[in-house]
């Protein structure tokens, strides 16, 4: 992106004043060369949603900000219902409430390190990955709408993990406010097999180390000593969440002349929220969060069975599951008021400060946990909310790495067999169906994952707490 | 990059623009034909035809390279797709949603393709088999059809051409 289109407000910061038919200003929060990085599609884009009714303060871009769909990936706006405030299909996302789980393990490298390969192969056995895997479960009508309502906290009456990891979940693992009914029956087809199976794309699943500890205090709170082995779940809603994006996208596209929205591009696709078509969206899209939670909960009962089959005295605990393809009811504070705001997140992790009430309340006195997934050759952080993100973006921060070639060019330029044999030589073992996925999510498709956990914390989005690096990767 | 999109799509002057770049390219062969484009984190899918029909089918094979080898996939199974939108550009979305349904619902891939059009109506058929991981390895599933790249026009060459980004 051409830096001379945009104001620099301060380091970390650029702006853009409202012209045309924006409503509000866009800001961009990244260092002067992630910018540059990015493509001229994020300011169109930011620009866009800077003109969709009832947004509040202004369009946010992450530093990890991509061109996405009618919304920036890495894209955060907020929007008030009484102003006419709008929620948007783009603006979550066809992977609603995709997300990071992190585990503790009680394991340090060392304990890890002389049964790699069989935790490997453990892993790549009990977790379905890839396309065409299904999982243990096959859902009745019934148990997929008890499943849409409950979310993990389903999965954990169902057996697959305890209260302690739904305390560790946001939303305590239920969205509340999901519709079942709101989900159409090709929805429920999609995922009527799905639950439990990590999916393909970006998705992963890593038992990394952590080989930095930046945050000492912030550290001891989360659980997180240098050395110790933990496990990140990148997965989303599968087939469910998909669908519902989908149908929605298409709808609101037919629908939103009839709300008299005038769209600057078909994708930002909207509704009223306070309309039968923007509830009937909120409601499904509740669903899938619960999907994605209870699919997450699945997910780590599989991890302790696959550690369980090879160190037995691992004991699996979760420190936090973040969502980062959402909107979310919030209260935030605008000009001295509090508001209740509808904030969507693309590609953005929200990052509540210390004392936050959502915060689980052990970990209140020190912020949120904020989980930052990297690639498989490099490294992923775990970050922690601040007091000062909430002036900064409504609460947000980034999400990853962040693409930075295509998928076409990567196949080009990587061989997947290749590629598992070189992070095999450095330590890090792939199990994965599909040589060409691996190399279409090779860690030289993606931006320095550093560099931009770096800008949000200089932009004081939040604070870098522990880098974290891959053993093993389990890829769809 | 020979099929960056730098434009507005939702701009009918822009769109003008990026369908003469795109002939520049394909009209070298001038039969029907598929391709992808590139899309910052996903990816973008291309069917090229002499009637708005072959350029669907076209881009129905697109979508499915994405995942694998076309070539590779057996006829096996046949599934019936009727569909009807507000226009043309729509219904594309809605015949790839269509596939990425199947796919999804039912571990299908697909290989070939018949298409009838009439008055922004689709009526097609699908022929493909259940996903054999071993012998398709199966890249990447798809999660849906989009908006962006959304486009079904003729090219100055007069061929029709129907394309998307897909969400991956």
């Amino acid at each position: 992106m051409d830096t001379k289109s945009l104001q620099r407000v301060s380091g970390d910061e650029w702006r853009i004043e409202p012209h045309g038919k924006m409503l509000v200003p866009a800001v961009i929060y990244a260092t002067e060369d992630l910018v540059r990085e990015m493509d001229e599609k994020v300011r169109e884009q930011i620009v866009n949603v800077a003109c969709l009714p009832g947004i509040e303060k202004a369009a946010y871009a992450m530093p990890d900000a991509h061109w996405g769909y009618g919304f920036p990936i890495g894209g955060v706006a907020a929007f008030d219902p009484g102003r006419g405030g709008v929620v948007s299909a783009g603006g979550v996302g066809f992977d609603i409430s995709c997300g990071v789980r992190t585990l503790l393990t009680g394991l340090t490298a060392e304990d890890v390190e002389a049964v790699k390969p069989l935790l490997a192969d453990s892993l790549y056995r009990h977790i379905p990955a890839g396309v065409g895997s299904r999982g243990l479960l096959d859902l009745s009508d019934a148990e997929l709408d008890e499943m849409l309502e409950g979310g993990a906290q389903w999965a954990v009456r169902r057996g697959y993990g305890t209260d302690a990891d739904l305390s560790r979940t946001e939303e305590k693992g239920r969205m509340i406010g999901a519709r079942p009914e709101a989900v159409s029956e090709f929805a429920k087809d999609r995922q009527r097999r799905e639950m439990g199976t990590l999916g393909s794309g970006n998705h992963y699943l890593e038992v990394q180390h952590v080989t930095e500890i930046f945050d000492h205090p912030a550290a001891e709170a989360f659980g997180i000593h240098l050395n110790d082995i933990v496990v990140s779940i990148h997965c989303g809603s599968r087939g469910l969440g998909h669908q519902i994006g989908t149908e929605f996208l298409r709808e609101m596209v037919v629908e939103a002349k009839n709300y008299g929205i005038d769209l600057p591009d078909r994708e930002l696709a909207c509704a009223p929220i306070e309309s039968p078509l923007g509830e009937k969206y909120l409601g499904a899209m509740r669903a899938a969060i619960n999907c994605a939670l209870a699919n997450r909960q699945i997910i780590t009962h599989l991890v302790r069975q696959a550690f369980a089959a090879v160190i037995p005295r691992a004991e699996l605990t979760v420190l936090y599951d973040v969502s980062h393809n959402t909107c979310k009811v919030e209260e935030h504070r605008i000009d001295g008021h509090t508001k209740r705001l509808f904030v969507h997140r693309k590609g953005a992790t929200r990052a509540f400060g210390p004392n936050h009430p959502a915060v689980p309340e052990a970990l209140r006195a020190i912020g949120q946990p904020v989980l930052i997934g990297g690639t498989m050759g490099t490294a992923s952080y775990i970050l922690v909310g601040t007091a000062e993100s909430e002036g900064r973006a409504f609460s947000s921060s980034c999400h990853g790495a962040g693409r930075q070639m295509s998928r076409t060019q990567a196949t080009k330029r990587w061989r997947g067999r290749e590629l598992m044999d070189d992070l095999a030589e450095r330590g890090i073992l792939i199990r994965s169906p599909s040589p060409r996925g691996v190399a279409e999510e090779a860690p030289g498709a993606y931006k320095d994952v550093s560099a931009v956990v770096e800008a949000s914390e200089k932009a004081g989005l939040s604070r870098r707490v522990a880098r974290l690096e891959p053993l093993i990767c389990i890829k769809g | 990059m020979l099929w960056a999109f730098r434009s507005n799509l939702s701009q009918m002057a822009d769109k003008k623009r990026e369908m003469a770049a795109c002939v520049r390219v394909c009209s070298r062969m001038n039969e029907p034909r598929w391709e992808h484009f590139q899309h910052g984190a996903d990816i973008g899918i291309r069917g090229v035809g002499p009637t708005k029909e072959e350029a669907f089918r076209q881009a129905a094979m697109a979508l499915s390279a994405v995942i694998t080898d076309p070539a590779g996939i057996a006829s096996e199974r046949e599934v019936i797709v009727e569909r009807e939108a507000p226009d043309d550009e729509i219904l594309l979305m809605d015949w790839l949603n269509a596939l990425i349904y199947e796919m999804s619902a039912n571990q299908l891939l697909f290989g070939s393709f018949e298409v009838r059009m009439a008055n922004h109506r689709l009526d097609a058929r699908a022929w493909g088999e259940k996903v054999d991981v071993r012998r398709h390895e199966p890249a990447v599933e798809v999660k849906g059809a989009t908006c962006t790249g959304l486009s079904v026009a003729r090219n100055d060459d007069g061929e029709w051409v129907a394309q998307c980004v897909v969400d991956v």
